[in-house]
């Protein structure tokens, strides 16, 4: 008689077949989920996406075929999605560092991960919501202009790159924690132990030894950030096409000025939002979700290529 | 004498299979070839094994001179001792062994002697240290640790090329980053002297975490004496090596007493007794026994000795 290993389930009892059953079928479910708004969203999106879209900026035009593409919110898009990350990654990565090669004292250090994880829960549009009163602050009308009678606008996409920012950091924050603490003790001391001081040793073993860490927890910020509406409806100042503020130079001209995003332009065109170009969203949602599946194979890439260096405890 | 190769040495687990034979005063010369003596499993087997590696390594030839000074050490972490009023010569020229149970202070002793210990919070420390008659709270700590060097239990090189590795210990605080030119012989000679160039030679870009575990070990013995050190530690470094490298290292640090002073720690006695000039026994943080390395696994004086290096508790 052949003897096999653990593969074959026929000999477990009836309730572990069921539970194995119920856990496979569970993963089949979402399998079929993730498939079905691919697949759905493909099939509309190569059926409705033209270059030309891609290339021109939206018009206010009730004739469909006057109202344009949706260069300005593709762009507007690629600016926040960088804004925010240069101001999460480095801050990230300085809460991750701080909390676990320092965190003394450890009330504060505790205080700081409770703060970390109430930024993670906070829904984006209390995000926005509290940004835009923040921001409306004379104080800070460097970030967006202030209107005639002296109002500060509290719109613009520094503003809104501030409060996606908070969106990413939290990944960032544990991207890198993990990673940090992921490397054994023995490794900083041997640096440590060849006169190196702390400084040095996070410098130049322990931050390249979290990179892949570092690089997953930026790249799904980046996805949830350009995968962010309410912050955009909001704060951005939805104009359909970037409007920049004259009173500065470029890039700040643009960068205090408004705009929109993929994901506010699906909103605005979708039955849902004011326009009612159901085909322009459907375009629209297949370049954004192409670009945020894009961030998640390279994460995927990144921890597979360049794993975590491995050592023994 | 050219050895006969010998069959994949056993390593043999004291604590689990007490084989080494009773303390005798003169070891009975190796009866059959070394190459069956070191498979062997035999109680006298083993002991003609040990003489027959013994053999192996003459004493140092050259002179030895004292580095170190222990002088009533005593280590507690959180008030409790874990090493008791412990004083001992660290020399050039020799290697000395530390040897004893689990717990028995070891490796906190050796962690001492860099300042390693200061790292955990809970730890205080009485007594002296003195390294070339300086003590060494006189010592800026990044200088003691330049010139009393460590390799751990487990090989941890970091997260770069091989070259990098050597020359990070190379590059000194605030001095400057010297060119990987100006680094390349000094990198080039540890590497030599940790008997790892040949290997590496051809490509030394190569990540040195690809290398194999007795090669990442012997880098890092390479970066511990890039520095120059004059002691060198060395915590348990071939307990997580194969039979083979740890053969390798043994051989290195044998030849390595000649030009720093060496501290080992080790849970393996046949280790111990095929390296050691010296031997330090500690039990329950209290140094049992100090001396020469045949006296103390033939002719110790006290019975905890004996009774450790016979096999009877571990």
């Amino acid at each position: 008689m052949e003897v096999r290993g653990a593969q074959s389930s026929k000999s477990w009892p009836l309730v572990d077949r069921i539970a194995l059953w119920a856990c496979w079928a569970a993963g089949m479910l979402l399998l079929a989920a993730a498939a079905a708004i691919v697949i759905y969203m493909g099939i509309r999106g190569i059926q409705y996406l033209r270059p030309e879209q891609i290339f021109s900026s939206p018009q206010a035009d009730l004739d469909q075929s006057k109202s344009g593409g949706f260069l300005d919110p593709l762009i507007g898009t690629f600016i926040l999605t960088v804004l925010g990350t240069l101001l999460a990654a480095p801050l990230g990565v300085a809460i991750a560092v701080w909390l676990v090669e320092y965190g003394r004292p450890f009330g504060l250090a505790r205080l700081v991960e409770s703060g970390v994880e109430v930024v993670a829960g906070t829904p984006s549009i209390v995000l926005a919501i509290f940004g835009l009163i923040l921001f409306s602050n004379g104080a800070f009308k460097i970030l967006s202009f202030q209107a005639e009678g002296g109002s500060v606008f509290g719109r613009s996409f520094l503003v809104a790159g501030v409060m996606m920012s908070l969106i990413a950091l939290p990944l960032v924050v544990g991207g890198t924690r993990e990673a940090l603490q992921a490397i054994p003790r023995h490794v900083r001391e041997a640096s440590y132990a060849l006169g190196k001081t702390r400084g040095a040793t996070i410098r130049r073993v322990l931050l390249p030894a979290a990179r892949p860490g570092i690089a997953t927890g930026t790249a799904l910020g980046m996805g949830r950030i350009a995968g962010d509406t309410a912050v955009v409806v909001i704060l951005l100042g939805a104009t359909q096409q970037l409007s920049s503020f004259d009173g500065a130079p470029w890039p700040f001209s643009t960068l205090r000025g408004t705009g929109s995003t993929l994901t506010s332009y699906v909103f605005n065109n979708s039955p849902a939002g004011e326009g009612n170009a159901p085909d322009k969203a459907y375009a629209a949602a297949f370049v954004l979700l192409g670009i945020v599946v894009f961030l998640n194979f390279a994460v995927d890439t990144i921890v597979r290529r360049r794993g975590a260096p491995a050592w023994s405890e | 004498m050219e050895r006969v190769t010998p069959p994949p040495i056993r390593r043999i687990v004291l604590d689990r299979e007490p084989t080494v034979a009773p303390p005798r005063p003169v070891p009975a010369p190796a009866p059959a070839a070394p190459a069956s003596a070191a498979g062997a499993n035999g109680a006298a087997a083993h002991a003609a094994g040990a003489t027959a590696l013994r053999g192996r390594f003459r004493p140092s030839a050259g002179p030895k001179v004292e580095r170190m000074r222990i002088e009533q050490l005593s280590v507690f972490y959180d008030g409790k001792p874990a090493v008791r009023e412990v004083s001992l010569p660290v020399r050039k020229g020799e290697v000395l062994a530390l040897i004893g149970p689990s717990g028995c202070g070891k490796t906190t002793l050796l962690r001492s002697l860099n300042r390693l210990v200061e790292l955990t919070p809970s730890a205080s420390r009485t007594g002296r240290i003195l390294l070339d008659d300086q003590d060494l709270d006189a010592i800026e700590v990044t200088d003691l640790r330049r010139r009393v060097s460590m390799v751990f239990q487990q090989p941890n090189p970091f997260p770069m090329s091989v070259f990098d590795n050597v020359a990070y210990a190379l590059r000194e605080q605030g001095r400057g980053r010297p060119s990987r030119g100006e680094l390349a012989p000094a990198v080039t000679d540890a590497l030599q002297r940790a008997g790892l160039h040949d290997e590496v030679a051809a490509d030394l870009s190569h990540p040195a975490l690809r290398l194999s575990g007795g090669q990442q070990q012997r880098l890092c013995i390479a970066r511990s004496l890039a520095v120059r050190p004059e002691v060198l530690l060395l915590d348990e470094p071939c307990s997580a090596l194969d039979p083979i490298s740890t053969e390798t290292i043994e051989k290195l640090i044998v030849r390595l007493r000649e030009e720093v002073a060496v501290v080992i720690v080790t849970h393996n006695l046949q280790q111990a007794h095929r390296v050691a000039d010296h031997v330090a026994f500690m039990y329950l943080g209290e140094l049992v026994e100090y001396g020469p390395a045949e006296q103390l696994f033939y002719s110790a004086r006290e019975r905890r000795t004996q009774e450790y290096v016979s096999g009877a508790f571990g």
